[in-house]
């Protein structure tokens, strides 16, 4: 992975000594709690529900082992042992001291780590494919890419203080794992006829308030161009997006204005004074960034490892695990492996300290020192060697990592919600335990098959429910809890946005209903069909009659329950 | 008199800002002895009235008026304003780098409004190379904004040349 050189170090040494005198200054008064905020957001610092919360860049959601120990100390040292792992493949803290925040940065200086730009109306952390440089789908490895946007963003003078936040995602694989067209910007490595390796540009996407997927400016960009032509796009939304409302000053709302068409002449007008400049990056770049990800000492390995076959056939529990957690990989005789943070009872995307240890030792013994994190907010170990599997799951078993169900409906990409963040409109985890117990049972879960559930707080879509086949969302009604369904949208290369099904839900209906949706699937099905695959199929009506078909009984139940709480 | 950054050092400054108050207009607000940066809507109607009066002109740029508006006239002035009305209103730094780079203005680009220590260093990056900081904070504290950072990644106003381009005479020097 990449390695800080000198002047990599200096730039993060001197943030940590320039945040630290912003706090001096604000506990001394000179700096208000106001001119503080969005210096504190640009490190990650947010001020919620019960305090603090510090959240930790990942870029690209890559880390070592050795990185993933200092986390594990910190969170000891510093918060409650506890770290939560986010959509945008971050570390959270929950519960650090505002006073101690300088000291945990500098902890993260120590092994070439920090919080920078992880909130705030800037270029937040690059996140890409969580199988770079492993999948057998890939074009070239995305990673070298990132690290290229991560120096360009980080710190840039012009795009400190933009209307709004803005994401970007790079994939480079025949099947988008990045959720690219959900990002302000997304981009498609690809190879034109000549084989020169260039760029798909996507703009103006988006979740949030206003769910848009992004369209293309570029069908083609020559990757030298790559960050002249991200400067001219940053530069006309940093001139033209609007700063009057917050909900409509994302890049999204300026493409949908403009059109376009018109959005794209305006970049490119921009762009033909920036175009060759000496932004223009020289192949020696790229390959002195690509330096930094050479492919690991893979041992030459039979493509199918006997052992690891018979035992796979011998032991149903760890085939299942096989089966959803193990994943292809482009060299013989090795596969990357998904540590599930989605235990039953679990908040997702949860890790504790002890298995912060845990995995970094399985890191280190079995994935060649580095993992990555997802934005499912699971763990990969990139790496393992197939006759390692087994020992790789018995170890992951004792610590509650090896919950065989990637992919499935429990599998559940959750934001914090209301129990911890100041921004929610409602608790998402409980709905999320809510629905591991109703669906507490394996063989069920794969009797429903591949399907994604995702649930966010608040109309910020942290928890990217506009993309899941259900989504679900936190509503305030009446200082009650309340959850607006979506069902139909998508992930990868069909991207789509779920559709509303109606009026909204209370919590204790929310179960039920995610039980009706499932119901339809599996009454409807046709052999081999997913759940979007039968929604597609017969439309969003049969699901949504069913979903609302009992919510006058259940309503009586509600009320029935209410009078006994009253009595 | 009031005092700024100008360059790396405090110094005392004469100019002057002239804001349009409610009411009154670009066309006929009185225009003050002395140096003085005005609004863009009046250097747009009395152009010729602010030429001919003593030294050399000076303008205000708002977060919303773009330097495209003063284009090939930059170079007639002795100090452009690029006002900031909060700290967090980042089109300043655009503006100040189209004037630098796309138009070659070398005069003094001065930050007015609400200017503050933890954005000089942003600031410099950009061409802007005079600090009206605000009023109620320490201007010599302030200084200290300008060296946050002694190596950047990107091509900017103050050093045209990306860190990679600069990495790779280092590393093969």
């Amino acid at each position: 992975m990449y390695r800080y050189d000198r002047i990599d170090q200096q730039i993060i040494d001197e943030r940590v000594a320039q945040y630290r005198d912003q706090i001096g200054r604000h506990l001394a008064g000179d700096l208000s709690t106001d001119e503080l905020r969005p210096l504190r957001l640009q490190n990650g610092l947010y001020i919620q529900r019960h305090g603090p919360m510090l959240r930790i860049a990942i870029p690209y959601g890559m880390l070592s082992a050795t990185q993933l120990r200092k986390l594990a100390e910190i969170s000891q040292r510093y918060d409650r042992g506890v770290g939560h792992f986010t959509t945008r493949q971050n570390m959270q803290l929950n519960w650090p001291q505002l006073e101690q925040t300088p000291a945990i940065l500098g902890e993260l200086a120590s092994v070439e780590m920090h919080a920078v730009q992880t909130s705030g109306n800037c270029i937040r952390n690059i996140t890409t494919d969580q199988f770079a440089g492993v999948a057998p789908d890939e074009l070239t490895d995305p990673r070298p890419y990132c690290e290229l946007l991560r120096q360009w963003s980080t710190f840039h003078p012009e795009f400190a203080f933009l209307p709004r936040k803005f994401k970007i995602a790079v994939n480079a694989a025949a099947t988008d794992r990045a959720v690219i067209r959900a990002h302000d910007i997304g981009l498609e490595l690809l190879r034109d006829e000549r084989g020169e390796i260039g760029v798909r540009v996507f703009v103006g996407g988006g979740l949030g308030r206003t769910p848009i997927l992004g369209q293309v400016i570029r069908e083609f960009l020559p990757r030298r161009h790559l960050l002249s032509y991200l400067e001219a796009i940053l530069r006309v939304y940093n001139r033209y997006g609007r700063r009057d409302n917050m909900y409509k000053a994302r890049i999204k709302i300026l493409v949908q204005a403009l059109g376009i068409d018109g959005f794209r002449r305006q970049v490119e007008a921009e762009w033909a004074h920036l175009q060759d400049g000496p932004t223009t990056v020289p192949d020696e770049e790229f390959a002195r960034i690509a330096a930094h990800f050479p492919p690991p000492a893979w041992e030459t390995l039979p493509a199918v490892d006997e052992l690891h076959a018979a035992r796979v056939a011998g032991d149903l529990a760890f085939a299942n695990w096989v089966r959803r957690c193990v994943h292809p990989h482009r060299t013989p005789g090795y596969a990357a492996v998904t540590l599930s943070l989605k235990a039953p009872g679990a908040a997702p995307g949860d890790i504790s300290d002890t298995q912060m240890l845990v995995v970094a030792d399985l890191a280190e013994r079995f994935s060649f020192g580095e993992l990555r994190v997802t934005h499912e907010q699971n763990v990969v170990l990139a790496d393992v060697r197939q006759r390692d599997l087994h020992e790789v799951w018995q170890i992951a078993r004792r610590h509650r990592l090896a919950t065989a169900n990637i992919g499935l409906l429990t599998d559940i990409i959750c934001c914090p919600g209301g129990d911890l963040c100041a921004l929610a409109n409602a608790r998402s985890v409980p709905i999320a335990d809510a629905v591991n117990e109703k669906f507490d049972d394996l063989d069920y879960l794969y009797d429903i098959g591949d399907i994604s559930l995702n649930i966010s707080g608040c109309m910020n879509s942290c928890g990217h429910h506009h993309v899941a086949n259900i989504g679900i969302l936190g509503v305030d009604k009446n200082d009650e809890e309340w959850y607006q369904i979506t069902i139909g949208g998508q992930q990868g290369n069909s991207a789509t946005i779920g559709k509303v099904i109606g009026p909204s839900f209370h919590a204790h209906e929310v179960p039920l209903v995610i039980e009706a949706l499932i119901t339809v699937h599996l009454e409807q099905r046709l052999p081999g069909e997913r759940f979007i695959d039968t929604l597609q199929r017969i439309g969003v009506e049969p699901f949504k009659a069913r979903a609302y078909a009992g919510r006058d009984r259940r309503r009586g139940a509600r009320q029935e329950n209410r009078e006994m709480v009253n009595a | 008199m009031p005092r700024i950054i100008r360059k790396r050092e405090i110094v005392d400054d004469p100019w002057q800002v002239l804001s349009l108050a409610a009411g009154e207009s670009a066309a006929t607000v009185p225009l003050p002895a002395g140096p003085v940066l005005l609004p863009l809507a009046v250097w747009l109607a009395r152009r010729d009235e602010v030429l001919r009066r003593d030294g050399p002109p000076g303008v205000w740029l708002d977060s919303d008026e773009g330097p495209e508006a003063l284009a090939e006239d930059c170079a007639r002035f002795a100090v452009i304003g690029i006002n900031f009305p909060k700290f967090t209103d980042g089109r300043g730094y655009s503006s100040a780098r189209l004037l630098r780079e796309r138009y070659h203005y070398t005069g003094e680009i001065r930050a007015i409004g609400d200017v503050l220590h933890d954005q000089l260093f942003l600031m410099r990056r950009c061409g802007i190379d005079a600090y009206a900081v605000r009023a109620d904070k320490d201007i010599e504290q302030a200084l200290a904004g300008l060296r946050a950072f002694s190596e950047s990644y990107q091509a900017a106003t103050d050093q045209p040349l990306p860190l990679f381009r600069r990495r790779r005479a280092e590393h093969s020097a």
